[in-house]
């Protein structure tokens, strides 16, 4: 069955075996959000904070929004859809 | 009044009076325009030369910095003969040579909440080229408050972000960036590895948006967040929303003057040795090398990625790469001496407070990691 698929982008990568794409049940973000951390813990300092709430350095992008200015971690997901993680990234 | 061309200049910017969005006005206009570069690294190289060979008029460069071998792998603007020298110096040369009518100014010196609103205020645009957050959020917050467009630029490995931040017309950096990653959970280049070209990609996308801000032309990054990945090689985008409650460029904004934004980042200021865990947590090349030698048992533990073990590596050691530390606490015993170790002594600090928040004493930190002992113990060894 299909699911959600999270992209991870490279800085985050070693926490989760090298992956790019990790598909993820879940019938709303922070459903989803929870599947993945359960998956690979080492992400979670990385991505939400001890009440579970995004880290204010990192973004997810539904399509093209922000899910902050969605419903943020309660924004439902669709079997198909393709959530995108966007870190701080400071190299130059 | 903006003076005509001369004979050289129409020749020079031949195809860019070719263009009808620039034409002869366009090409006036850049002449009149200044735009103020932060950094003349991997970004900046790119930026400045396109700028001034746009003939961009004035051109300010901060950075103070020395041109080092390492860097030549992707700060074009550098070369082989100006190691060790400043790299605003450097980069002054080349864009002299490329386009003497454009003014340089260059300012060697770190670019600080003491100096910003000096060294920025009478520039048209700013460019981000630099590579900490500090500088980052240092410069988008002199740049809202001072209502100048931020061309801003970032890059890790294979890939890039680029955007506009202008809090006139849109979002800042802050509005998608709250606040920085605590340090060292973000890998550095330097740490981390960057694709020499990727800057260059990166770079003239900011270059391209910086002339076309200064032309008053096509539609600008304003709003929208590039996303580009070189190895599946595609161009991405996002679209931006201004946070009401941004603390710089909300309804309330907290941030009315630059802040210390070492504090606010986290880390300390300049001077500080990033290869080091603080004075007791540290162990030199040196002393380590002499305390192997007595015979003590003592586990070497490499928290590099596994490729770079082809670089260098200690007799003896035990790869644990950092992102995997975590779930592999049990291999290690808090009751053996213990020393950490990987490149510079950065991310062996991070695996430091990792195994001392899980109740490791007899641990330290090799200070300034397997290039410290390549310069102090071990000559054969490569430094990168």
């Amino acid at each position: 069955m299909p699911m959600p698929v999270i992209r991870i982008p490279t800085p985050l990568r070693s926490y989760v075996n090298g992956l790019s794409e990790i598909p993820v049940q879940g019938q709303t973000v922070a459903a989803a959000m929870e599947n993945l951390l359960t998956q690979y813990p080492a992400m979670r300092p990385h991505l939400t904070n001890t009440n579970g709430q995004l880290r204010p350095f990192v973004n997810l992008f539904l399509g093209e929004s922000n899910v902050r200015d969605l419903q943020g971690l309660e924004t439902p997901l669709k079997e198909d859809d393709k959530l995108l993680l966007i870190p701080s990234i400071a190299g130059g | 009044m903006v003076p005509d061309l001369s004979r050289d200049e129409i020749l020079r910017y031949s195809r860019h009076l070719l263009i009808p969005e620039v034409g002869l006005e366009g090409q006036k206009k850049l002449l009149c325009s200044s735009a103020l570069v932060i950094g003349t690294g991997g970004l900046g190289s790119p930026v400045a030369l396109y700028l001034a060979a746009a003939g961009v008029g004035r051109i300010g460069l901060v950075d103070f910095d020395v041109v080092d071998s390492s860097n030549l792998q992707r700060q074009i603007i550098h070369g082989t003969g100006v190691v060790g020298q400043l790299k605003v110096e450097s980069a002054r040369k080349r864009l002299r040579d490329l386009n003497p009518d454009v003014q340089v100014d260059v300012f060697n010196e770190p670019f600080t909440s003491a100096n910003a609103m000096k060294i920025a205020h009478d520039f048209d645009i700013i460019i981000d080229g630099t590579d900490n957050f500090p500088t980052r959020y240092l410069t988008n917050d002199l740049c809202v408050l001072t209502g100048k467009p931020l061309v801003y630029g970032s890059i890790y490995r294979f890939e890039g972000q680029a955007s506009v931040f202008y809090a006139k017309e849109g979002p800042c950096y802050r509005c998608l960036f709250p606040e920085p990653p605590p340090p060292g959970l973000v890998p550095s280049c330097a740490e981390g590895g960057v694709l020499g070209v990727l800057p260059g990609t990166i770079g003239t996308i900011q270059a391209t948006e910086a002339i076309k801000l200064l032309l008053g032309i096509g539609s600008s990054l304003v709003g929208r967040l590039l996303l580009y990945n070189a190895l599946d090689m595609s161009f991405e985008y996002v679209k931006l929303k201004k946070n009401p409650n941004c603390k710089v460029c909300g309804q309330n904004p907290e941030v009315t003057e630059l802040i210390d934004y070492n504090e606010f980042c986290g880390v300390p200021g300049l001077g500080h040795d990033e290869g080091s865990a603080g004075m007791d947590w540290d162990i030199s090349a040196t002393d380590l090398d002499a305390r192997l030698k007595t015979g003590e048992k003592i586990r070497l533990i490499d928290v590099r990625e596994p490729h770079e073990l082809q670089i260098s590596s200690l007799p003896g050691e035990e790869l644990f790469p950092l992102g995997q530390l975590a779930g592999r606490l049990h291999e290690l015993d808090s009751a053996q001496e213990i020393v950490l170790f990987c490149k510079t002594g950065s991310r062996s600090t991070r695996a430091l407070e990792l195994l001392v928040s899980a109740g490791f004493k007899k641990v330290k930190n090799l200070h300034g990691g397997i290039n410290a002992w390549a310069r102090e113990v071990d000559t054969n060894l490569p430094v990168y």
